[in-house]
């Protein structure tokens, strides 16, 4: 099933809803408004013809300006594979859960949380799961600084003589 | 006995037959550091008595910020980085990356480059499972069997050492191809190897199968149903242990998996026994992928003759000023290889089921040229023990505490590719 298809699909079944194709090359993808995913998701799971009862990935990019959460969703039933796409602005990240439709998704969004900051509206157990909970900011964000210290220990030498405890042996 | 009258001391001491028996849960951490956790995750296990109740996981003990790496470097810097994934077959995250990137580039390898990684790829698995099986049965106190496998990871480390000199920290595929060609007599060294790997087989099989106190610990523990399996993204033998019959290799062929024979082994209960079973059938069914992909292997070029994508041979980078700027021209900082905007998400079977790697190209500031990036803006793998650490509070609730040891045995976690 192309994604042409898949998009008509949708658009025949949610007439109210704006999706959009996203045609990028090779892997081209369906734009879904965010606060519908849910809706969107649960359809695509439980319509016979579709099936899409596996999320294989579920990844967030920064596409500065804007983070787009991409879902890969799979058939085993129909052995199709086919791509989704949140778009959400970067001030408020928010995006409805889809753990109660595919289970993993509870990690993959805790995991999109931690590294890139997306809030996963809804999600039972949403915490960071790769970075210590003490961690500030979130590494994959194209605009992260790495902070200055953590827990006391300098983390970033740009030069081996800005070392103060070895300043003075290096000429 | 009077309550009342017993000293304090009396009160600590339970007998069987006393009527009220004071239970209360117990919180038990299992890790970070715990010699059955492979790598460093932590488990914490609610327990009433020795029954399992509930448990938490922990993991990022080992995260290395794999993705914030790739976006640091070239395309071809970041397979030294897909090395660290999954350390047991590290072959098998090369060829996932490099076809994900070929994938935007566009490209297709010559016959006898696919048969090379098929070739690279299986000798991978069967080390990938062999090491699996003989951890989890070495935890169980089958000592033998671990020796004995480990024995035969030994042969097959041996011919990736052949290939690209190095172990497990292997870099052995580039984008558009391989390094190098195999070296004279490999697939004689390889016919030795899987010998050796099926009189071990045999062995391990008449040592464990039948094994009454293997049975025992391993069937019915650590059940995982299809339903719930495919609700959990489980993929590769974890998912195929319980009934469904899912290989990236059959369902989107990739490299040549289509043009020889083989069949996908399917367990029925989705226990740690049946992970076992679809493990040890699954190296025999690798064993003859190379065999076939020995005999068939075709003569001809291993990389894509453009010299925009590979380097030069080093008998032209050394020996002519064109092959010396071609090498500069993918080599020097602000050069390398150019990927045309775009996104792909590639899967390849992984010893532990689907490995999946969504790279997207875009246009960075500054570095832009003709619509191409030098740089990945984005490499996300899709770690595939992942997602069985994520279900393994549903696998092991309701089993013994004990039983948790051969369930995270025979889920297969890899530290290196959970934690990234």
């Amino acid at each position: 099933m192309t994604t042409e298809e898949l998009l008509e699909i949708l658009k025949a079944k949610f007439p109210g809803l704006a999706f959009e194709l996203a045609a990028t090359k090779p892997d081209s993808a369906i734009r879904v408004p965010a606060e519908k995913i849910g809706e969107v998701a649960a359809f695509l799971r439980d319509e016979p013809t579709l099936r899409f009862d596996m999320l294989m990935c579920l990844s967030a990019v920064d596409r500065k300006g804007s983070f787009e959460v991409v879902y890969h969703i799979f058939s085993m039933t129909n052995g199709h594979r086919s791509v989704l796409k949140v778009f959400v602005p970067t001030e408020k990240p928010q995006v409805p859960t889809v753990g109660h439709i595919w289970r993993t998704a509870e990690w993959h969004e805790r995991e999109a949380f931690d590294l890139m900051g997306v809030e996963f509206v809804g999600h039972p157990d949403l915490r960071r799961i790769l970075l210590p909970d003490d961690w500030e900011g979130h590494p994959l964000r194209k605009d992260y600084k790495t902070a200055e210290e953590y827990q006391g220990l300098r983390t970033a030498y740009d030069n081996l003589n800005d070392t103060p405890d070895l300043a003075w042996e290096l000429p | 006995m009077d309550t009342k009258t017993a000293s304090p001391e009396k009160e600590f001491f339970f007998t069987a037959t006393e009527p009220e028996f004071r239970t209360q849960e117990m919180l038990l951490n299992m890790g970070p550091s715990h010699p059955a956790m492979h790598g460093i995750v932590k488990i914490a296990v609610k327990l009433q008595g020795e029954l399992v109740v509930d448990a938490d996981i922990e993991i990022g003990y080992l995260h290395r910020a794999f993705e914030k790496s790739c976006e640091a470097c070239t395309w071809n810097q970041a397979i030294i980085y897909t090395d660290r994934l999954n350390y047991v077959s590290p072959i098998i995250n090369n060829v996932g990356y490099c076809m994900a990137v070929e994938k935007l580039l566009g490209v297709e390898i010559p016959p006898r480059g696919q048969y090379i990684r098929t070739l690279l790829c299986e000798v991978s698995r069967v080390a990938d499972h062999l090491t699996c099986v003989a951890a989890a049965a070495m935890e169980l106190g089958a000592m033998t069997v671990f020796l004995y496998m480990m024995k035969g990871r030994e042969y097959l480390y041996e011919l990736l050492e052949d290939f690209c000199g190095a172990r497990v920290t292997t870099t052995a595929v580039r984008v558009g191809g391989q390094p190098a060609d195999l070296p004279e007599g490999w697939t004689e060294k390889l016919t030795r190897a899987i010998k050796e790997v099926r009189v071990i087989l045999k062995e391990c099989h008449a040592l464990l199968t039948c094994n009454r106190i293997f049975y025992d610990r391993v069937r019915g523990t650590g059940v995982m149903k299809a339903d719930d399996a495919m609700n959990w993204g489980f993929t590769g033998p974890c998912l195929r242990a319980a009934g469904v019959d899912y290989d990236v290799r059959k369902y989107f062929p990739y490299l040549v998996y289509d043009q020889v024979d083989w069949a996908i082994p399917v367990g029925t209960q989705g226990d740690n026994y049946d992970r076992y079973l679809v493990r040890m059938e699954e190296m025999e069914q690798s064993c003859r992928i190379l065999e076939q992909c020995a005999k068939k292997i075709p003569n001809g070029p291993h990389s894509v003759q453009d010299k925009r994508i590979m380097l030069p041979d080093k008998k032209d980078t050394y020996g002519n000023i064109e092959g010396l700027m071609n090498h500069f021209k993918l080599i020097m900082h602000g050069h390398g290889i150019r990927v045309p905007v775009g996104e792909a998400y590639q899967a390849v079977e992984a010893g532990n089921g689907e490995l999946g790697f969504y790279v997207v190209s875009y246009p960075i500031e500054g570095e832009e040229k003709d619509g191409c990036a030098s740089r990945p803006w984005k490499a996300r793998c899709r770690p595939p023990c992942f997602h069985f650490v994520a279900a393994l509070p549903d696998m092991i609730k309701g089993d013994m505490v004990a039983d948790v040891i051969p369930t995270f045995g025979s889920i297969n976690m890899i530290g290196g590719e959970l934690d990234r």
